[in-house]
């Protein structure tokens, strides 16, 4: 065969076996380009520590829990995860979800809308304040920041004005919402199905990629590396759904949630307009004169992340069965922003990845759950949080200037 | 051949003012299919602005564009594309954070099933890549780890995607090596060859010599002069570009009567084109110049 066209440059460091990955991954590292990394090392050392103080922190149960909890707001956090892909910010993340949650529980109570109907509308209503936040940055260039700023104090005023005097809302008990929130679960069977299943949908577009790279002449990794890397993905699914199975499973909600951040990432990833929201986050002009419909990408980003709020807001109204005034208060706003950030998704723009919402959320919640457990109070909670979140900026910015000068800015 | 032809792109009367600065007053220019139009003057003198008109990046404030014998108003950048219209940026316009496949096809992406076709675009990245002789080790590490003729040459390979009828160079050169230079001159004749009409601003007077078939001047944001190849001398070109006879370049050409004979040792082919290529220029005599024009 002849040389691949990719790899043709002599000065091509040999790629394609593992120790040569393995080399390619420290380099990237040492150039600035951490990835996942850093949070997914992060939740390691953090489940290790609790584990070391309460070892119930890693059963079952406790991580069926965990995975109850995280859903709602890491839904929230990935509408945030697309606004910081272009550099931008939403403050009002967690008022508005408090709207979404407040507007679907007083139709659905109170005006006895159809569960269904309450929620589209609230979406639809997600999709207005989103689109409002959009036409305000694009049209008339105020920055996000402020926008949302604003946005936040208003929503909670929506908020307090739609729960009007009744402060609380209970959702009927027998509503689906609060089944598919707190009691919905996969049997065993169709979490091991659904594992198989993924990994071999994985296997086939892989091997359907290498296959028709090969014909291209480019180069293209080994079938059977792309077999292992298959195993190695169901094996450990299968083994976190039989690990969850030893109490009550995998949860509805949470399997909505992680689909909905593998959705999201196979848009970014795999469309024009994800390509496009990178490219707005690394450089508007250069964008702009590509071409690419940069007005668009804002509004769309705007109205999707607080769609995702609206969305967070209701299965958090599912979960806790009711809404309230402190709804989608203070909490709920920064955990969300927080989770995006600590899940490696940079505060410049251009860089991260939707799995960020799922990490970030999974160490914030950890630590919750974990401090909960030994005991500790709140204060000590928020301190901690803190702790992270700064710990991810300034491992976020450490990584950009890594990259300045390694010349991969 | 382009006997007789039609410009492509022809701009009358542009201004475009910047607050307090007339950028452009004035200006026209025309673009034919198969001629290459250089764009030349001082710093300043508003050619990168002529170019982003064009380009649909700016609106002018007056004036009109013909495209194709059409009067057209190119509202932005998407307008120019799908006129044909592609342009090498001065400052590249690349985004750092993509990878060089991902920049090549910014705004063109190639899909199959609303999925981003990768395969398909990496096979053309890299045949793009090769015209241009580029010496880029792989295709899919971020733009900012490339050098900076790197990355010049892969905007210039971006003006190339997606089938351009005009195509629009600002100084591809400055940042280039004495081989890819020649290449992006190669490259210049091969556009040409094909019909497309191509405007190339340079401050290098040679380059501008070997391959141009017609050159403005602009100066102070107003058309100076105009020259056909053929009957150009660079003390003429920098006399026209700097517009003053009190110029030093200027005063001994007009000194010289002897500076006719010396221009073609300035645009001689193997001071700007080594390894055995041919200045494209070099084979178009003065003739031949006059009669595309006639
Ligand atoms: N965006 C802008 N805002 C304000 N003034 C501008 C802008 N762009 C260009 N100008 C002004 O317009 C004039 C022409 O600039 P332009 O960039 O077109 O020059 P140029 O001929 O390309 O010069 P160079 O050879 O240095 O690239 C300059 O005086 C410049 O200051
Ligand atoms: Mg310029």
């Amino acid at each position: 065969m002849s040389t691949a066209y990719d790899q043709s440059d002599e000065r091509l460091v040999e790629a394609g076996t593992p120790r040569a990955a393995l080399g390619a991954f420290g380099r990237r590292i040492r150039s600035g380009d951490l990835g996942m990394a850093p949070v997914i090392i992060g939740l390691v050392v953090i489940w290790v520590i609790f584990f070391l103080q309460n070892d119930r922190f890693l059963s079952s149960r406790n991580l069926v829990n965990l995975s109850l909890d995280s859903a709602t707001i890491g839904m929230i956090s990935l509408g945030i995860v697309l606004v910081l892909l272009l550099g931008e910010i939403d403050l009002s993340v967690g008022s508005v979800s408090g709207v979404g949650g407040s507007i679907m529980a007083v139709l659905l109570v109170y005006q006895g809308w159809p569960l269904l109907a309450a929620i589209l509308m609230a979406l639809a209503v997600g999709v207005a304040i989103g689109l409002f936040y959009g036409l305000l940055f694009t049209q008339f260039g105020v920055p996000s920041f402020v926008i949302t700023l604003a946005g936040l104090l208003a929503f909670l005023g929506v908020q307090l004005w739609v729960l009007g005097s009744r402060g609380t809302v209970n959702l009927p008990v027998d509503s689906w919402l609060i089944e598919f929130a707190n009691f919905k679960f996969l049997s065993p069977l169709a979490s091991y199905v659904l594992a198989v299943a993924i990994g071999l949908v994985y296997l086939v577009t892989r091997l359907r990629t290498i296959q028709r790279r090969r014909a291209a002449n480019l180069s293209a990794p080994s079938f059977q590396g792309a077999v292992i890397r298959s195993a190695v993905m169901v094996a450990a699914m299968l083994f976190g759904a039989w690990y969850l199975n030893q109490d009550r499973g995998v949860g509805y909600m949470p399997l909505f949630w992680v689909a909905a951040i593998v959705t999201v990432d196979l848009i970014l990833r795999k469309t024009r307009f994800g390509r496009s929201v990178f490219a707005v986050g690394g450089n508007e002009e250069a964008s702009r004169r590509a071409g690419v419909a940069v007005n668009k990408v804002y509004i769309t980003v705007f109205a999707a992340c607080s769609t995702f709020a609206v969305l967070g807001g209701i299965l958090a109204a599912g979960r806790l069965q009711s809404v309230a005034q402190s709804s989608g208060g203070t909490d709920t706003n920064l955990m969300a922003i927080a989770a995006a950030v600590i899940g490696g998704t940079s505060l410049f723009g251009g860089r991260g990845s939707a799995y960020a919402a799922l990490f970030g959320m999974l160490v914030l919640q950890s630590i919750t759950s974990g401090l909960n457990l030994i005991g500790v109070e709140a204060e000590v909670r928020y301190i901690v949080t803190g702790i992270v979140l700064l710990l991810a900026v300034t491992i976020d910015s450490l990584s950009r200037r890594a990259r300045r000068s390694s010349g991969t800015a | 051949m382009n006997d007789g032809s039609q410009p492509i792109l022809s701009l009358r009367g542009i201004d475009k003012r910047f607050g307090a600065v007339q950028a452009l007053s004035d200006v026209s220019i025309d673009v034919r299919p198969g001629e290459v139009v250089a764009l030349v003057g001082d710093n300043g003198a508003g050619k990168s602005t002529l170019v982003k008109i064009m380009s649909g990046v700016y609106q002018p404030d007056g004036g009109e564009i013909t495209f194709d014998g059409r009067q057209v108003s190119i509202n932005g950048p998407k307008a120019a594309q799908s006129l044909g219209i592609a342009t090498v940026f001065q400052d590249l316009a690349l985004c750092d954070n993509l990878d060089v496949v991902a920049n090549l096809f910014l705004g063109h992406e190639r899909t199959s099933a609303g999925v981003l076709d990768e395969v398909e675009m990496e096979r053309h990245s890299w045949e793009l890549l090769r015209q241009l002789s580029a010496k880029i080790p792989s295709v899919r590490i971020p733009i900012a780890s490339l050098s900076g003729g790197q990355r010049q040459t892969v905007a210039i390979a971006r003006s190339l995607v997606g089938e351009p009828k005009v195509v629009m160079l600002d100084e591809p050169t400055a940042a280039l090596g004495v081989a890819q230079t020649a290449e992006v001159l190669n490259l210049v004749e091969r556009l040409r060859s094909r019909g497309l009409g191509v405007v190339l601003i340079s401050h290098n007077m040679a380059d501008v010599q070997a391959v141009a078939d017609r050159i403005y001047v602009l100066r102070l944001g107003r058309n100076g002069a105009e020259f056909e190849i053929g009957e150009v001398t660079t003390e003429q070109l920098v006399a026209a570009i700097t517009g003053a006879s009190d110029n030093v370049v200027a005063e001994r050409a007009a000194r010289d009567k002897t500076g006719a004979t010396i221009a073609p040792e300035d645009i001689d082919p193997d001071a700007v084109l080594p390894d055995g290529h041919h200045a494209p220029g070099t084979g178009t005599t003065p003739d031949s110049d006059e009669e595309r024009d006639a």
